[in-house]
């Protein structure tokens, strides 16, 4: 299986990653790689096998409903690239 | 100082015969000393005199717990407050910590010391460490080569004696592999048994934090610290912590070590294979019985776990958008600029690779074909465990197809790369304990044993390499230079 | 043509638990931006979420009250999207086993019963907010909201009209408050509805092109919107125009819908299953303990109001609309002893008349269900007439006092004495020997005279049907 820069590109934007016109080709030969790898699973017949999803077979645990944190706000703004009046900010958003 | 273990020096702490503050400043000295390396990513140096302060404080009080002043450090894959917590990349290069992982909360309870924040692969994604942001690591035994990955900064630290003990974490091979390659003792635990509260996920279903050392003991000393359960952590198994310590010296007469014919095929190094074939001779005489079994699914591995890994990564990954911390490109124009040039700008190569083959994978009409048929596989070659572990105790196999290889000489082929987590890379995806135990040499260059247990069965593990340990002592040398 | 609509619903109603789906913070409304979102709410590196056990409870107590089938096991996946509210780049939300399966509700519209099929209702994490307001054009994100529970409850295109649409929306607003899983208040945004909105020939099979109306939060609204978007699909098909899948928002002041700008590429959210959350298990024990401590539905209710006090289909409609108003109801009945009719009318008329004018919720009426009763219980035994007690109401609004205290304090109690009232009816005939001839030349209308001059006289404390009959007796 091979991918062209285009399916490339869609793929980048659907993951939101900026990539160099120069390196795409790169990333094509590299996925298409990665794509033949994974091919190799095709000989296996899988198809009463059921999909696993994690390694334990064990179910979610249920937290209490109690209210425990604290506000941090301060904390968690310092490390922030931009903040005003207490929210984050970012370019404009259009609906 | 410097050449004692974990055991030796919580004794010598006791002792008096140095203080913790002592020994921080001979770690840190050796830390500076070999800054070449790379090892380290930041060194917390005031942090470490303080707790060191504090331990020897505890110390003369009595009771302290026995990590009390001993000085470790942490993959900087696990938060640490107040402190970079980078993993290995640009993306968190500026972000400081405002939180603990729940393993770092321990080892500050049991009083240990952390000298700093170690070296890693980009988001733990590499078998190298060459995708760190920051640099290569260089291995102790060849400065010319590898350490490893993706914990490459803790095997290095460890193999030249920068810090006792370290943590590191495996996804798909990354704390055996590396402790192969450096020549120490690295233990992936069950899925389950280390929080990953605060361990910056790579492929959540596969990620486990645990231990590097020097031995099997140390190493036990670590996990004990580390392993329980974590309300915090939804995959965290609530199951009691067994005393690491007391098995370690039960008899390995009549243990059944299973030999999978995959692990031994041509593919393996021969000189690799002769190292093993040796250290398993060493377990005959020390009473196991040896059995060879199939694993016919092994092969499947790679391919499943670069499905898997690929998919979860490229979600845990999406919040690296530069709105809340981390990397922001500079003037974004819109909302899709900010979000495609800050993740752009930051992320490595490899980890963009995985971003893209994940997004692939789970997009629209390939769901089945790469996703579901991964997680299918997954249970066939978990299944395959699970009929092994019926008729063994444990499975021994290479961790490595060859010792520590230049550095530069695969990161051009990445694929290459990723065929050589043949042996490491099914443990994760069954969710078992394994670890590497350094066998013997081959050109001078450490090779590892690994040795597979099943699930909760690390004391097992711990045991049978801490035996091993009596017997040989390819864990006791150090490598030129650094002794 | 004769067209037909189709509309079908998602509805996002916020979950009334203390802390987050999957964090211990805070879920309160109106906080100062930020300082409800902690770390795991943040999407910091490293952290994990954990589930909130009541948000189950609720969302099983609501499958049990549509009816439906209680998934045994439900698995959380993660929906990926870039947005600036949603602070980890995915929602986790459920697809493939959501944790409520098939139910349905009965909707009444124009007298006839409807029955509207959910197709599903399923546990996510709400997002947090944007706010457009000009930070030197930039947009400020407050994500107190993120990590708030929300229960998704999908319909089938089961609603032909915007009328059923806003029955059954107001049906399930209704069902998640009487449960008390929700406050349902929906200028905070804690009850918001997705309506799909298609038209076809009428007797055609196919459902025609949908679009989406997002985020309405007022049945007005919803009712303005479907009407514009019915008439806008129609007018572009018969001019010759496709319609266009799209999510379109509704503008309030325009009274127009339009098309989202963001969401103008195909969304592809690679729904896969969440690796930090495991399956979750409900079992059978953990069904029937939330089914015993379920209240009385409100379409039961209704039924045995119908049955118990002879209501009428529309008061017990009414009555029933919300637990707060039905619990209301029953405690006026029984705190009057048992005067249901009568309760029923004051109720639905003078009082929901009252607060509605006032613009308050039958939670908020200054009138307890004690004191109501109060006032009934003195109607009942004759103690003032219908139209005393209307006065003695408005003062009760006012007041904290009781019926009695009012009745006392005002000299209010009916005179019933037959002496006393024949006494002033032989007086009034006697002062208007004119009209008593009009009476008994074959003028009955005359009698109304009468009656109001008695209660006058009597300052309208005179038992009515007593003076009916006396007068009736005297003029003959």
């Amino acid at each position: 299986m091979s991918l062209s820069a285009t399916d490339v590109k869609k793929i980048a934007h659907l993951a939101r990653l900026g990539i160099e016109d120069k390196d795409v080709a790169h990333y094509a030969q590299d996925l298409s790689g990665m794509l033949d790898l994974v091919a190799q699973m095709n000989a296996l017949n899988t198809e009463n096998v059921s999909a696993m999803a994690h390694p334990l077979e064990q179910h979610q645990r249920l937290r209490a409903d109690v209210v425990s944190e604290v506000n941090l706000r301060e904390q968690f703004q310092a490390i922030a690239p931009q903040v005003e009046a207490g929210l984050y900010l970012v370019p404009k958003v259009i609906e | 100082m410097h050449t004692k273990t974990i055991t030796e020096l919580a004794k010598s702490l006791r002792a008096k015969e140095f203080s913790s503050v002592e020994l921080t400043h001979a770690y840190l000295d050796r830390i500076k000393q070999y800054s070449e390396l790379n090892s380290f990513i930041t060194v917390t140096e005031e942090q470490a005199l303080t707790a060191a302060n504090a331990a020897d404080k505890a110390l003369s009080l009595g009771n302290a717990p026995l990590l009390t002043g001993i000085p470790i450090a942490q993959k900087d894959i696990f938060c640490t407050y107040g402190v970079k917590t980078s993993c290995g990349s640009k993306m968190l290069d500026n972000f400081i910590a405002p939180y603990n992982a729940t393993v770092v909360e321990k080892f500050n309870q049991a009083g240990a010391v952390m000298l700093g924040k170690l070296n890693m692969d980009e988001f733990a994604m590499g078998s190298s460490n060459e995708t760190s942001f920051y640099g290569a690591v260089q291995n102790p035994w060849d400065i010319n080569t590898v350490a490893g990955g993706s914990s490459g900064g803790s095997a290095a630290a460890v193999a030249a004696r920068l810090a006792v003990a370290v943590t590191g974490t495996d996804t798909g091979g990354s704390i055996r592999q590396p402790a192969a390659l450096c020549g120490i003792t690295g233990l992936k635990p069950t899925y389950g048994r280390v929080s990953r509260y605060g361990m910056i996920a790579y492929a959540s279903s596969l990620d486990q934090g645990g231990p590097m050392a020097r031995n099997a003991e140390d190493a036990a000393l670590l996990l004990q610290a580390m392993a329980g359960f974590d309300p915090k952590d939804s995959t965290s198994v609530d199951a009691p912590v067994p005393d690491y310590q007391e098995s370690l010296t039960n008899s390995l007469a009549g243990l059944k070590i299973g030999l999978p014919k995959q692990f031994f095929s041509a593919d393996l190094n021969p000189e690799i294979a002769k190292t093993l074939q040796a250290a398993i001779a060493e377990y005959q005489r020390l009473g196991a019985e040896v059995k060879e079994i199939s694993m016919p699914m092994l092969e499947y591995a790679i391919p499943a776990y670069y499905v898997i890994a690929s998919a979860e990564c490229s979600a845990n990954l999406s919040r690296y958008d530069g709105v809340r911390f981390g990397y922001r490109c500079d003037n974004p124009q819109d909302l899709t600029d900010l979000y495609t040039r800050s993740r752009g700008e930051a992320f490595g190569a490899e980890v963009k690779r995985r971003i893209l083959m994940g997004t692939y994978a789970l997009s629209a009409g390939y769901y089945d074909a790469y996703y579901l048929k991964a997680q299918k596989v997954r249970k066939l070659i978990s299944d395959d465990f699970k009929r092994a572990f019926s008729e063994v105790d444990v499975i021994m196999g290479p961790v490595s197809p060859s010792t520590a290889f230049g550095i530069g000489e695969k990161i051009a082929d990445p694929i290459e790369m990723y065929l050589a987590d043949i042996y490491t890379i099914a443990i994760n995806l069954a969710g078992l304990p394994a670890l590497s135990i350094p066998a013997g040499f081959v050109n001078a260059m450490p090779v590892g044993l690994q040795i597979i247990g099943n699930y909760f069965d690390e004391a097992r593990l711990l045991n049978v390499a801490h035996q091993y340990q009596q017997e040989t002592d390819w864990h006791k040398q150090t490598p030129k230079g650094f002794e | 043509m004769e067209w037909e609509t189709v509309i079908g619903l998602e509805i996002h109603t916020q979950l009334a638990t203390k802390s987050k789906i999957f964090s211990a913070a805070a879920t309160a409304y109106g906080a100062e931006p930020n300082t409800q979102a902690c770390a795991v709410d943040l999407g910091l590196p490293g952290v994990l979420p954990v589930l909130n056990e009541e948000a189950v409870n609720m969302a099983i107590k609501f499958g049990l009250g549509i009816e439906a089938e209680i998934a045994p096991v439900s698995v959380f996946a993660r929906k990926n999207y870039f947005y600036p509210d949603l602070p980890k780049g995915y929602q986790i939300s459920q697809m493939d086993l959501p944790i409520v399966g098939k139910g349905h509700v009965d909707i009444e519209v124009d007298g006839t019963t409807k029955r509207i099929n959910v197709t599903r209702a399923h546990l996510e994490e709400d997002a947090g907010k944007s706010l457009h307001e000009d930070f030197h054009g930039l947009t400020g994100i407050d994500l107190n909201r993120a990590g708030t529970p929300l229960l998704e409850i999908v319909s089938e295109p089961d609603m032909r009209s915007p009328k059923e649409a806003i029955a059954y929306a107001r049906s399930i607003h209704n069902l998640v408050k009487w449960l008390g899983i929700s406050d349902g208040n929906m200028e905070e945004g804690s009850f918001r509805c997705d309506v799909n909105v298609s038209v076809r020939p009428k007797g055609q099979a196919e459902f025609g092109t949908r679009r989406e109306i997002k985020n309405l939060n007022s049945f007005r609204f919803m009712q303005q919107a479907i009407d514009f978007e019915v008439d806008w699909q129609i007018e572009q098909i018969e001019s010759g125009r496709q319609i266009q899948q799209a999510t379109v928002l509704f503008n309030p002041n325009t009274g127009e819908t339009r098309a989202m700008r963001s969401k103008e590429e195909a969304n592809d959210y690679r729904y896969f299953p969440d690796p930090d959350l495991l399956p979750v298990l409900i079992d059978e024990a953990l069904k029937a303990k939330i089914k015993a401590d379920l209240p009385e539905l409100p379409t039961a209710k209704k039924q045995r109001f119908i049955n118990q006090y002879q209501l009428d289909n529309d008061a017990a409609t009414i009555l029933t609309s919300s637990r707060f108003l039905a619990d209301y109801y029953e405690n006026v009945v029984t705190e009057s002893g048992c005067e249901a009719k009568l309760s029923a009318n004051w109720i639905v008329g003078d009082l929901l008349g009252a607060l509605n004018k006032a613009g308050l919720e039958i939670s908020q009426s200054p009138i307890e269900a004690s004191r109501l009763a109060g006032l009934l219980k003195r109607i009942a035994d004759n103690t003032i007439s219908g139209k005393i007690a209307k006065q003695i109401f408005d003062t009760l609004w006012e007041s904290a006092q009781t019926a009695d205290e009012v009745i006392d304090a005002q000299g209010l109690r009916q005179i019933t004495d037959t002496g006393a009232i024949a006494a002033i009816i032989d007086e009034i005939i006697a002062a208007n020997q004119k009209q008593v001839e009009q009476y008994r030349g074959g003028n009955e209308k005359v009698f109304g005279f009468f009656v109001g001059q008695v209660m006058k006289a009597m300052q309208g404390k005179a038992n009515p049907a007593e003076v009916n009959k006396l007068l009736k007796d005297k003029l003959q």
